[in-house]
């Protein structure tokens, strides 16, 4: 068998490899320019402000986007306190060691959670034996579970980020441990702390079988932790599974898209603040 | 021709009773002298090995520092220099391999008895690192960042901190205008000066320069000896240089370090002019490091 | 001063291992309300059961396992050469400005919802292969598309992690050494990267058999074992989330059996993956 002559192998890889990015791409742009064709143009002020009306079929779609939103809110008050004092300790208290290892282990173990079981968790744990039933209590605190992770990742890798040189002129002034994460560590680190913040947000805003079986289905303004509430993703799942109406799924597609993008630019633009400031 | 009764007391407290006098130092004024010469010294280091791991930075140095004195501590690159001030100031506690023997003593208490507290003694010992360190906030933050965290609120009082530390780096008259602008803004030659304004903001007794010129032009290098020399009035100053000509410039006592050995110590001039060991000639005219 | 930094350190201590108490409760309430019926009916029966009646008290999840077996290889058939191509093209070939747009868009793949994903396979994929394929459309070949995709971007980034790790000598040698520049990478980076590109397959594969809401919206549901590309299936997942909203009972039980089956492949994915990168990590 003849071999290929090694520049002409380098100039078909070389094409291959423009391609496959290419079709990633191409992929992308389908599905945002497909979704927001067919969803802007139902995307009123009506659409955003009104309740549903029959189940979805008409009328808007107000009380699922307060309902993500409040589901979103109840995850990161309990998620980031929880996720950027474990970054802290992970980096500023502990030496690489077991303790270390074992807290990165389940770090990674829960990033790997698929979403049903933390739907299935949720459901069992706060639905059922803590008696929250379906609520926004109850899905928040789901998501918090979630994106638990995320923001410890982001944190940590953040905070390691902040030059050492800080932390010993730091110590070297007299600042206690504390002092110098928050005064010089934190400060130093936030916008890559942040940047993980947003990053979990699109995450509870997308997600659907985590909230579906924990904060339920109801289509009513949620007026309390404990009401039940349905959020935007879960509501779009509902139309478009039934066919209850192709357009306004469209629509709240097209809601949840527009949300993501400007969220990811957001992350995006953070990042790049950050690390020209650390670097 | 009678001998003047206050001169023949001096010489006779010149005299063989110098032990006996030296123990009680309210003994008139030339003891007082003679006291504040043997005075226990500012920082006193006595038989300090230090180890990373399985690595030793430091053998055995024993070593005092006088008050109101500029030493300086010189030696080719990885001698321990850097190693020493951060014990000092316990800055190597951070450091989990690192492993030490023998005392370091301020103002004749160990500073790694258990019972002293490592926070005081860092306000106490102040450093400045060899590349500019400073913080991610405007000038005026990083000067009063000591007496901020030490609890100082009263804004008339940060300002005056502020203002006689930068005065006392030689920084004011540039930076007096913009108090309120990063401190990433500054050149490298200000952000050093600024590192030891915000040291000398923290009110220190001992000031511990780790090669505070290494990354700075003729000119800035200049404007820091000019600060250190008006400094010594105040602080005990601990100066860090394997550039031996500004060994020679700004201190009043040398000590050398080679691969982790005090080599010798002695006043700058007498060192640089005769050597007692050959290993230090070898170093001052330029044989290694 | 001491007793409050103690104070802290402590508390920091107990938000650390939240984490860590998290997983270990989902595990235990997962398995609490699941291993029963497991118990109840033989592993085995459980297990290689092709039955499944729930309201009749059959639960056998063979089918079900066969079908996340089968998206999920058919999306790293998908992901995999195209997601490592990717990477290879950030890291090596791309020009820098191409790659600051690529980057973005990629991890924008990463962030559209999954029920996006399920949705844009109804109205697009589906059609498409009933018309040109044949079939229902509704298969294990729509699924194992869409989550090929949706894996993409985690293929991608631990790739391009493990590409990026690989020392600039390597490949200055090999160029040195009259080497094209393909062929130092398929000669020496890639062999270089092996060992997180496997990770990356790895986390992917995890992914791919975790995913729900996409999975139920194309792949059609059947409880059948299913015999072709082309046919509907019903994986793990899409087995729990579509019958959850009405169980109980038993029923319900066997959904959380299935939910253990499922934790118990994805940890066995992380703790594969984890064991990679333990052995890439310098110990200190």
């Amino acid at each position: 068998m003849k071999r290929l002559n090694p520049e002409v192998t380098q100039r078909i890889a070389t094409v291959c490899l423009w391609a496959a990015a290419g079709l990633a791409l191409s992929v992308l742009a389908y599905i945002i320019i497909l979704v927001l064709a067919k969803g802007l143009p139902v995307l009123t002020p009506h659409f955003l402000l009104a309740s549903p009306e029959r189940m979805g079929r008409a009328g808007g779609i107000f009380p699922t986007i307060v309902g993500s939103l409040a589901l979103t809110l109840v995850a990161l008050v309990v998620a980031t306190p929880l996720g950027v004092g474990t970054a802290v300790y992970l980096t500023e208290y502990t030496q690489p060691g077991r303790l270390a290892a074992v807290i990165r282990f389940g770090v990674d173990c829960l990033a790997g959670v698929p979403s049903i079981i933390f739907g299935l968790f949720g459901f069992i744990f706060f639905v059922i034996r803590l008696g929250m039933g379906w609520s926004v209590l109850s899905g928040g605190l789901t998501l918090a579970v979630m994106i638990l992770p995320t923001i410890i990742r982001t944190a940590e890798e953040a905070i390691r980020a902040v030059p050492g040189s800080y932390r010993e002129a730091s110590f070297s002034a007299g600042a206690t441990s504390w002092q110098t994460i928050t005064r010089v560590v934190l400060p130093a680190a936030l916008p890559g702390v942040v940047t993980g913040i947003v990053l979990a947000i699109g995450r509870s805003i997308g997600e659907t079988a985590a909230v579906i079986f924990t904060a339920g289905t109801a289509l009513r303004l949620p007026t309390s932790l404990f009401a039940s509430s349905r959020t935007m993703a879960v509501h779009f799942y509902i139309l478009a599974r039934e066919g209850l109406s192709m357009p306004r799924a469209y629509g709240t597609a097209a809601v949840l898209i527009i949300l993501i993008l400007l969220i990811n630019t957001a992350a995006n633009a953070l990042m790049v603040r950050f690390r020209a400031r650390t670097q | 021709m009678r001998p003047d009764p206050a001169l023949a007391r001096d010489q006779d407290l010149d005299s063989p009773r110098r032990d006996q006098d030296l123990a009680v130092p309210n003994g008139g004024a030339m003891a007082e002298h003679k006291a504040e010469m043997a005075r226990e010294p500012k920082v006193r280091v006595e038989g300090l090995s230090v180890f990373y791991g399985g690595v030793q930075a430091l053998k055995s140095v024993d070593l005092p520092v006088h008050a109101n004195e500029i030493l300086g501590i010189t030696g080719p690159s990885g001698s321990g220099k850097t190693t020493l001030l951060r014990m000092v100031n316990r800055l190597n506690d951070r450091v989990r391999a690192c492993r030490h023997e023998g005392r370091v003593y301020l103002d004749g208490r160990e500073i790694y008895d258990p019972q002293e507290d490592v926070i005081l003694l860092r306000r106490r010992v102040g450093m400045v690192f060899a590349l500019p360190t400073p913080l991610p906030k405007s000038i005026f933050e990083n000067v009063v960042y000591a007496p901020r965290i030490a609890g100082m609120r009263d804004r008339r009082k940060l300002e005056e901190r502020a203002e006689r530390a930068l005065r006392g780096a030689i920084l004011w008259d540039e930076v007096k205008d913009r108090l309120d602008d990063s401190a990433l803004a500054l050149s490298g030659g200000q952000q050093q000066r600024l590192c030891i304004a915000r040291t000398l903001a923290q009110e220190p007794e001992v000031v511990m320069l780790d090669e505070p010129c290494s990354g700075l032009d003729p000119i800035s290098t200049l404007k820091i000896e000019q600060a250190l020399d008006s400094l010594k009035a105040t602080y005990t100053i601990v100066l860090v240089s394997h550039n031996v000509q500004q060994a020679a410039r700004a201190t009043d006592r040398t000590a050398f370090l080679l691969m982790g050995e005090l080599v010798e110590w002695r006043p700058t001039a007498e060192m640089f002019t005769n050597p007692r060991d050959p290993r230090t000639a070898d170093f001052l005219e330029g044989r290694f490091g | 001063m001491k007793t409050k930094e103690w104070l802290i350190e402590k508390t920091l201590l107990l938000m650390a291992l939240s984490a860590v108490a998290m997983l270990a409760l989902i595990a235990i309430f997962v398995f609490i309300e699941g291993t029963p019926i497991m118990a109840r009916e033989g592993l085995g029966h459980f297990l290689l059961g092709r039955k499944w009646a729930p309201t009749k008290g059959s639960f056998g999840i063979f089918p079900m396992i066969v079908g996340s077996v089968w998206v999920t290889i058919g999306a790293l058939v998908i992901a995999g050469p195209l997601g490592l191509a990717c990477a290879v093209f950030l890291v090596e070939i791309a020009p820098r400005k191409v790659a600051d747009i690529v980057r973005p868009a990629i991890q924008l793949l990463a962030g559209i919802p999954s029920v996006v994903y399920g949705f844009v396979g109804i109205v697009v994929l589906v059609p498409l292969i009933r018309e040109h394929l044949g079939g229902p459309g509704l298969s294990v070949l729509a699924a194992s598309i869409i989550l090929g995709v949706m894996v993409l971007p985690t293929v991608i980034s631990i790739s391009q992690d493990a590409l990026e790790a690989v020392p600039r000598t390597y490949k200055e040698g090999a160029l040195a050494l009259g080497c094209t520049h393909w062929q130092a990478i398929t000669r020496v980076i890639l062999p270089a990267a092996r060992p997180g590109i496997t990770v990356a397959i790895v986390l992917g594969l995890g992914r791919a058999i975790g995913e729900t809401m996409a999975v139920i919206m194309v792949v059609g549901n059947a409880v059948k074992v299913p015999a072709g590309l082309l046919d509907p299936a019903r994986t793990l997942t899409s087995n729990i989330a579509l019958e959850m909203a009405y169980a109980g009972g038993d029923h319900r039980e066997a959904l959380f059996a299935t939910g253990v089956v499922l934790f118990m492949f994805i940890m066995l994915l992380n703790s594969l993956a984890a064991l990679r990168f333990g052995r890439r990590r310098p110990s200190p």
